[in-house]
């Protein structure tokens, strides 16, 4: 049987990963074909119907997935994940001379965000301030970079316009991965010395290979161990690697999710079955 | 361990190249201690070894990082020091590409579609030392040539020199397109080669430009271009491979054409015209010289290619043979050019230099083609079935 994959379209480059993918896996004589969907909503709910076997998810996808999977009685699993979506944090980045030193002293200034699901720029940040005392609206004003709605942040255009509009001085800070604050820095969206890190979240993960409830495992385990076989040495592979933003596929694990879960219960994102609660939420 | 200390460097400010050149110090699997003082250093720090591969630990006295395996392996891409006995290599990867010679090329890099791409197929020993001479010898026409001289010649002696100029600019764009395409489709690899060829073509962009200015000094326009002499040099764009185009374009042709040269430094009626035949003979004699070292080095070990080189005269010969070859408006002009005049005994000296020229130029070809290791029946013949176009 082939093994059908689900991926969301974030970008042009997607089709180019996975057709390579897909010539990969077919040369090691495995059966794959794969099917793009617009968003994660959509791609999860594949899952559920039998349409995919398996799925390129974001974390808050896997959170929604294991959601829906705990409310039917079934199990999904994490199978695999990309060497660097292993312990992520999220920085708090502010210009140095607007005397912002803490998070604190954020109250009643203006905060750049991602997309309103995105994980790492939004959810995950929004918790972390939570925790600190400052509640979105009421203690400070959150200002959304990139509309994209249903693509959880995978594009990073959204954190580097944040970025721009922190060094422009419309915003007061801005919240975005810690690798997106190294990469604007080397390309210069982000001056040298001219922020500082004010706040930063706890270590999370992020996006993974997840099972739909489904799979037949035989087949995830052929699909994980040719994951695990892709060298970065190989040629034919690394273009491949190089475009999904990775050196080596690791086995999955479904410990760094923590943070992500309690923001989606404080956000009210999904709701306990994996139903969408968050008003204003257009994919 | 190795230890560093980043002090109160930023990763935002380019902290990553201490961590990186310290790293690069030790062998893959072996740690260094990073000891820093700027805000969120640490936590940078992980973020950079997430993105680069590395593995990152908490300690007491600072930060490790252990060293993840490197870099895709590099491909052997020979030496950038052609001295060195392994610098060219014998056929080249195609995914060394652009790459220097003698640079680490990962694996992974692109394949490149050079055609030449096999060292027997383009190398000359004699290359560098023909490309350093090539770069010392180029002469500016502005100043080398003296154009301001004064000198009149009868109008049908200046017609004259127009046809011959007409003439030597389709072959020096023959001279220039045949290398030019090559050089294209060459692997740079062989620097040398490429190189060589790179000025090959600056020389005879400078030959078209000297000798269309001299056409232009006396208000004249180009004369005839025979449909013979286009269909001999199309004869050598058509052919596809470098050594056979080498021997018809270089060893036979361009040779040929330095004894014309010289006969038009000796002979020509004018001091302009002698000036740039002379400077042009030069530069062409280094076209030929790389011609010879190349097919002298192919013919060493291979020489049954004698064989093709035969082949290629006759066959070139065979598909010229219903066409004039070299127009008569060419051939009488060169008379008149070393006649000077309409004068009968004038002219009688200009046909006898031309017939000398006729021989000369026989005799280089002989020459040549006895050096490339023909016997004297072959060479002779060879020699003979040379186009008539001279080029
Ligand atoms: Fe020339
Ligand atoms: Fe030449």
């Amino acid at each position: 049987m082939t093994m059908v994959m689900g991926a969301v379209a974030y970008a042009p480059k997607v089709v180019t990963i996975w057709e390579g993918f897909k010539e990969y896996f077919r040369k090691n004589g495995f059966d794959f074909d794969f099917v793009l969907y617009s968003n994660y909503e959509r791609q999860v709910e594949a899952q559920f119907s039998g349409e995919i076997d398996i799925a390129w998810n974001s974390p808050l996808a896997w959170v929604r997935a294991e959601k829906m999977a705990k409310a039917r009685g079934l199990q999904v699993k994490s199978v695999a994940m990309r060497d660097t979506d292993l312990d992520l944090s999220s920085v708090l980045v502010a210009r140095n001379d607007s005397g912002i030193g803490e998070i604190s002293s954020l109250r009643g200034k203006r905060i750049g965000f991602g997309a309103i699901d995105s994980p790492p720029a939004t959810l995950i940040p929004k918790d972390h301030m939570r925790a600190e005392g400052l509640v979105s609206g009421r203690d400070f004003a959150a200002v959304g970079f990139d509309v994209l709605g249903g693509k959880h942040g995978d594009h990073i255009g959204g954190e580097r316009d944040a970025a721009q509009a922190l060094i422009s001085g419309e915003i007061d800070a801005a919240w975005m991965i810690d690798g997106n604050y190294l990469a604007f820095s080397k390309e210069g969206t982000i001056p040298s010395g001219s922020t500082r890190i004010i706040g930063r979240t706890g270590l999370y993960d992020h996006c993974n290979f997840t099972t739909s409830p489904d799979s037949k495992m035989d087949e995830v385990d052929r699909f994980v161990e040719l994951l695990l076989g892709m060298q970065w040495e190989d040629p034919e592979v690394r273009p491949l690697l190089e475009l999904e933003g990775l050196r080596k596929w690791l086995p999955g694990r479904d410990s760094g999710y923590a943070l992500l879960e309690r923001a989606v219960e404080d956000e009210k994102f999904y709701g306990e079955n994996g139903e969408i609660l968050i008003a204003d939420y257009r994919y | 361990m190795l230890t560093i200390d980043i002090e109160d460097l930023g990763f935002d400010s380019g902290a990553h190249l201490l961590v990186k050149h310290a790293l690069g110090k030790i062998p893959e699997g072996s740690q260094i201690l990073v000891k820093g003082s700027s805000a969120e250093w640490a936590g940078q720090l992980r973020a950079w070894c997430r993105m680069t591969g590395h593995s990152f630990a908490v300690a007491d006295e600072g930060m490790l990082v252990t060293k993840s395996a490197g870099n895709a392996s590099a491909i052997f891409s020979g030496r950038s020091d052609p001295g060195s006995p392994d610098a060219v290599l014998d056929r080249p990867p195609a995914c060394l590409g652009l790459a220097a010679r003698g640079a680490q090329v990962e694996a992974g890099s692109p394949e490149f579609d050079f055609r030449l791409k096999e060292k027997i197929e383009v190398w000359s020993e004699n290359a560098a030392d023909l490309y350093a001479q090539s770069v010392a010898a180029q002469w500016d026409p502005g100043k080398s040539i003296d154009w301001n001289i004064a000198f009149d010649l009868p109008d049908e002696i200046e017609d004259a020199v127009s046809q011959v100029m007409t003439y030597l600019i389709e072959n020096e764009n023959a001279a220039l397109v045949v290398p030019a395409r090559f050089l294209g489709t060459l692997h740079p690899h062989f620097r040398e080669v490429q190189a060589v060829l790179a000025m090959q073509i600056a020389d005879e962009a400078r030959h078209i430009e000297v000798f269309t200015t001299r056409l232009r000094m006396k208000g004249r326009e180009p004369a005839l271009s025979s449909a013979g002499g286009q269909a001999s040099l199309k004869t050598l764009l058509d052919e596809s491979d470098f050594s056979v185009a080498g021997f018809l374009l270089s060893v036979l042709g361009e040779g040929t054409f330095v004894s014309l040269l010289h006969f038009l430094h000796e002979h020509a009626p004018d001091p302009v015209t002698r000036q740039i035949a002379k400077l042009a003979a030069r530069d062409e004699a280094r076209h030929v010289a790389f011609g010879m070292g190349h097919l002298l080095a192919r013919l060493e070990s291979e020489p049954e290619f004698r064989h093709r080189l035969a082949i290629a005269v006759g066959e070139r010969h065979d598909v010229l043979s219903t066409t004039s070859g070299l127009n008569t408006e060419v051939f009488d002009a060169l008379i008149l050019l070393a006649a000077g005049s309409l004068e009968p005994a004038a002219i009688a000296s200009g046909f006898a230099k031309v017939q000398e020229l006729m021989r000369d130029m026989h005799a280089g070809r002989y020459a040549r083609l006895l050096r490339l290791g023909f016997g004297p029946e072959e060479a002779g013949r060879l020699a003979s079935l040379h186009t008539r176009n001279f080029m």
